[in-house]
């Protein structure tokens, strides 16, 4: 793969990647809808979930596109058209943006930057935007209201979800994501380097905080407050139909699986299992199988709180970010530096 | 160009490619779908009845505090990733600095605390 990439020009690089990424979106976003979201729950249901679209209902998400392609778009018409119509490609583009500094394999990435997880954490709050504007432009009390909590709680887990990384790159010497994952696999523990060192051993505190954060960031249960349906109906997505309902849907499962694979190379090694060089060709072609065990292993935990917990009232969701998390994310900087200087 | 800037041309690329990508499902669906627009659809969900007043209605935010911390301690954050790749080049000095900007902005988080500012008023 590498002799391959390197012969080729660098426009013809660019749209292998395209292509690649483009896949690396919605493979693990329809895999994880269909195994955790339509068959996880339903087991821990007690039922089968979908079994007549395909074999044990593996094709029912395409059955689901073709339905909603179908559906009448409605645009409320004191709603503020460009606005309303405009949100969702904020979300999804700044989910797309976020695929780019996923690397799979030593040669096989998209974009090798040494702002990597830097860049993903700011183009992440990018779809604080898109969610506001959702919300603001329905014109809808229930849109407005959900809106708002959302941004609120977006902003407030936003800060420990950095935080929680600043101990990773301090392990790592560096905020390149290929970086991080070479920085685990040669990596030791105490001078036992036996199997490199993933950093959800000695980050242990930073990768709870991480996985919380994202779990709210995601406003998966039980950080669901802003889409809560008890009061808020669907909260900023109530005026969507169709399609357009769709791609929220859509952006919210490819957003889980991004991030899981975010947390996947940053504290679990991404692409690179024990035992094996990490400059091995071999890792071009299983790497990226690797990071899918990793991502599927991940967002299944994510599945798991959002079908177990229920919801956070909205002042404790609030009080759990800024009196714990963030104080926590604080402490485990300070620590590690110490112990990055002093050990 | 250099390599550097490269990498940025390609998350250009990535974006605008998720620019038309989501266009083109958009125009795909309004091939496909019906538009029959009456004024009872079109109308703002509200439980069911008509809505009262504007859908753009005063609410009570609380958070504007909550975005005021936000902002200092995402600056914090712009700081403290550069600090956090050469620490080991810093040593013992840089490990200090940061310790007292780290303990000046809990003292930030601390003051809002003790006026209230973190409670659900």
């Amino acid at each position: 793969m590498t002799l391959i990439l390197a012969e080729l020009a660098w426009w013809q690089q660019t749209s292998i990647r395209v292509v690649v990424g483009l896949v690396a979106v919605l493979i693990p976003a329809g895999t994880l809808v269909y195994l955790h979201l339509f068959k996880l729950v339903s087991f821990m249901q007690s039922r089968l979930g979908p079994m007549e679209a395909g074999p044990y209902g593996s094709l029912q998400l395409l059955a689901e596109v073709g339905k909603f392609i179908q559906k009448e778009d409605i645009v409320p018409r004191r709603a503020d058209r460009f606005v309303f119509k405009a949100a969702p490609f904020v979300v999804l583009v700044s989910t797309f943006l976020l695929v780019v500094v996923l690397p799979g394999g030593p040669d096989a990435f998209f974009i090798d930057n040494d702002l990597g997880i830097y860049l993903a954490l700011a183009v992440s709050s990018v779809s604080v935007i898109g969610i506001l504007m959702a919300g603001w432009g329905s014109a809808s009390k229930y849109s407005l209201m959900g809106g708002l909590r959302a941004t609120g709680q977006l902003i407030a887990y936003e800060l420990p979800l950095i935080l929680a990384v600043v101990g990773v790159v301090i392990q790592a010497e560096t905020m390149n994501m290929q970086g991080i994952v070479l920085a685990q696999a040669d990596g030791e523990i105490f001078g036992w380097g036996g199997i490199g060192n993933p950093f959800v051993i000695t980050q242990f505190v930073g990768f709870a905080v991480f996985m919380i954060a994202m779990q709210a960031e995601l406003t998966q249960t039980p950080f669901d407050m802003p889409v809560a349906e008890s009061e808020l109906v669907t909260g900023y997505m109530t005026e969507y139909s169709g399609l357009r309902f769709l791609l929220f849907f859509i952006g919210e499962f490819a957003t889980a699986g991004v991030f899981s694979a975010i947390a996947a190379v940053l504290f679990l090694g991404g692409w690179y299992v024990p035992g094996l060089d990490p400059a091995d060709n071999l890792f071009n072609v299983l790497g990226p199988v690797v990071l899918m065990v990793k991502i599927v292993g991940l967002s299944f935990l994510i599945f798991w709180f959002r079908f177990t917990f229920p919801r956070f009232r909205e002042d404790q969701l609030q009080r759990l970010a800024w009196k714990f998390l963030i104080p926590i994310a604080l402490a485990n900087i300070v620590v590690t530096g110490v112990l990055k200087v002093l050990v | 160009m250099s390599e550097f800037l490269r990498t940025y041309l390609t998350v250009g690329i990535f974006g605008a490619l998720g620019v038309v990508l989501v266009g083109a499902f958009l125009g795909l669906g309004r091939l496909l779908r019906p538009s029959r627009p009456t004024p009872a659809k079109t109308e703002n969900y509200e439980s069911g009845v008509d809505p009262i007043g504007d859908g753009w209605s005063q609410a009570n935010i609380r958070y504007y505090v909550f975005a005021l911390l936000f902002v200092m301690f995402d600056v914090e954050a712009v700081f403290i990733f550069p600090w956090a790749t050469r620490l080991e080049a810093y040593g013992m000095f840089g490990l200090v600095e940061m310790a007292i900007f780290i303990f000046i902005l809990l003292l930030g988080l601390l003051y809002a605390w003790r006026k209230g500012m973190l409670r659900w008023v």
